[in-house]
C-alpha cells in the first residue's frame, strides 16, 4: 500500500518544487538542490560543452543551463558541508528499473545504491 | 602500445592531433585522399561519431578504415546516439580491431542536426562512459561479466574551456581525470585568457592530466561568425572577428591569428600539444605546421 501511495506523495511535493522527473535515485542534495534530470540530456556529472555565452542551455536557449543554476546554489546557498562535499562525486548511470519509484523508500532500503557489478568494483576516485 | 599513449606518457614530443573528414559515400578513396594529407604531422586523428548531430559512416568503421590506411585512430563515442549497451559494443568492436585511443563525449544536442526529430539517448553521461571504459579495461563489463584478455584503452575525453561555469570547468576536468582519461582535447576556444586560466586551473589540481587545446584553420571571417552564432558553447569577441573582417587579406590575417593563438596556447601549463581542425583545405595545413616549428613524420 505504501509502496503504491508515495510515488503519488513524493510527486506531488517534488514535482512543483524542483520539477521531479521520478527517477526514483534521488540526488538533489548533491547537486546544489538542482534537479540534474532537468536537463535535456539528462547529464548526473555535470555541464555538457554546449553551455551559451549567457550560460543559457544549448537545447532550450532561453532555459538556464541546470549545471550553472546547480553550481551557483551549490557555492551560495547555506547546504549542509558534507552536501557540498558530494558534488562532485562519481554518480553512476542512471538505474531505468528505478523511474517512477518513490526514492525515498529506495533511500530507507538502500536500493538506490545498488550499482551493477563491474561498477561496484571502481570507485571513480582512483 | 598506442602511438598516443606512448607520445604522452613516454616522451615529452608535443602531440598533434586532427579531425578525419566525415565519410558520406566516395568510397575508400576518399579515406585515402584524407590519410595521405592528415598522415605527415597528426599522432592520432579523431573518429568522430555522427559529429553536430549529422549520420555519417560511423565511428568505428572510419576508424578500421583509417587504421588500414595509416593513421591512428581516436574513437569517438558520443552520449546521444547509443545506450550503454551499444556503447560497450562499440569499445568492444573497437578492441576486437586494435584500436585503442577511446575519447568519450556528451555529443551534440540533436537539435544541432539535419534530423531534430531524432529520439536523444543519454543513457549515459560522458563521465560515466569514461568510468565505463575504464571497467573494460579490469576485465569486465559493467555488468561485471569477464572480459578475456581485458582491452588496452587509452581512454581521452574533452572539455570546454571557454563556456559557464568557468570555475566548475576545472573541477569536471578533474572529474573526468579520475574517472579514468588520461588526456582532454579541448574544445575550440578564442578566448586566450579562459584557456590560460583553464591550464593553470587543471595543471594545480590534476598534475598528470595531460590537455591538447583545439586550433581552427579558417579562411575569412566568415566561418568565424558562423561558429559564433550557431554553435552553443563558442564564443567569439567581436574585436577578434572585426580583426579579420576589417584586414584587407582576410585569409592572411585569419592564418596569422590562428598561429597567434597556437603558439599561445603552447606555452601553457598541462598544454601537450594541439588538436588542429581544418576548415580552409588549401596549403596552409603545412605552412602552419612548419610554421609551429613542426617537421613531417615519415
Amino acid at each position: 500500500m505504501l509502496k503504491k501511495l508515495l510515488p503519488f506523495i513524493e510527486h506531488a511535493i517534488k514535482k512543483p518544487v524542483w520539477d521531479c522527473r521520478m527517477c526514483g535515485q534521488c540526488v538533489l542534495h548533491s547537486t546544489g538542490m538542482t534537479c540534474p534530470m532537468t536537463c535535456p540530456k539528462t547529464l548526473r556529472n555535470g555541464p555538457c560543452g554546449g553551455v551559451r555565452e549567457n550560460g543559457n542551455c544549448e537545447v532550450i536557449p532561453e532555459m538556464q543551463c541546470v549545471w550553472l543554476k546547480a553550481y551557483d546554489r551549490k557555492v551560495f546557498l547555506p547546504l549542509p558541508t558534507v552536501w557540498k562535499e558530494h558534488f562532485n562525486e562519481l554518480r553512476p548511470p542512471v538505474d531505468m528499473q528505478l523511474q517512477g519509484s518513490s526514492s525515498w523508500i529506495n533511500l530507507v532500503t538502500k536500493r538506490d545504491q545498488e550499482t551493477p557489478a563491474g561498477w561496484s568494483t571502481i570507485d571513480g576516485h582512483h | 602500445m598506442s602511438l598516443m599513449r606512448e607520445k604522452l606518457e613516454n616522451s615529452n614530443d608535443v602531440v598533434f592531433t586532427a579531425e578525419f573528414p566525415s565519410i558520406d559515400g566516395a568510397g575508400m578513396a576518399k579515406v585515402e585522399k584524407n590519410a595521405a594529407r592528415l598522415a605527415p604531422w597528426f599522432v592520432g586523428v579523431n573518429a568522430t561519431d555522427n559529429p553536430a548531430a549529422h549520420a555519417h559512416a560511423s565511428n568505428t568503421t572510419t576508424a578500421i578504415a583509417m587504421k588500414m590506411h595509416g593513421i591512428e585512430p581516436i574513437m569517438q563515442i558520443v552520449c546521444r546516439d547509443k545506450n550503454r549497451l551499444a556503447i560497450q559494443a562499440d569499445m568492444m568492436g573497437a578492441a576486437l580491431h586494435g584500436i585503442e585511443n577511446i575519447s568519450l563525449l556528451t555529443g551534440d544536442d540533436v537539435t544541432a542536426g539535419d534530423e531534430p526529430e531524432s529520439r536523444r539517448v543519454f543513457d549515459l553521461d560522458s563521465t560515466q562512459a569514461i568510468n565505463i571504459a575504464r571497467i573494460m579495461t579490469t576485465g569486465q563489463y559493467l555488468s561485471g561479466r569477464k572480459i578475456n584478455p581485458a582491452p588496452d584503452f587509452y581512454i581521452s575525453a574533452v572539455e570546454n574551456p571557454a563556456a559557464p561555469p568557468f570555475d566548475y570547468r576545472i573541477e569536471r576536468a578533474l572529474k573526468k581525470y579520475r574517472a579514468g582519461a588520461k588526456y582532454l582535447q579541448l574544445q575550440i576556444c578564442y578566448h586566450p585568457d579562459r584557456l590560460e586560466k583553464f591550464c593553470a586551473g587543471v595543471a594545480k589540481i590534476a598534475p598528470d592530466l595531460k590537455l591538447i587545446p583545439t586550433i581552427v584553420l579558417v579562411k575569412s571571417a566568415k566561418p568565424m561568425s558562423f561558429m559564433n552564432e550557431k554553435v552553443p558553447g563558442i564564443d567569439i569577441p567581436q574585436e577578434t572577428l572585426n580583426r579579420v573582417s576589417a584586414a584587407a587579406d582576410q585569409a592572411e590575417e585569419a592564418y596569422k591569428l590562428t598561429v597567434e593563438l597556437a603558439k599561445h596556447a603552447m606555452t601553457l601549463p598541462a598544454v601537450r600539444g594541439l588538436h588542429v581542425t581544418d576548415f580552409r583545405h588549401d596549403d596552409s595545413l603545412d605552412r602552419f605546421m612548419y610554421d609551429l616549428g613542426q617537421k613531417p613524420r615519415n
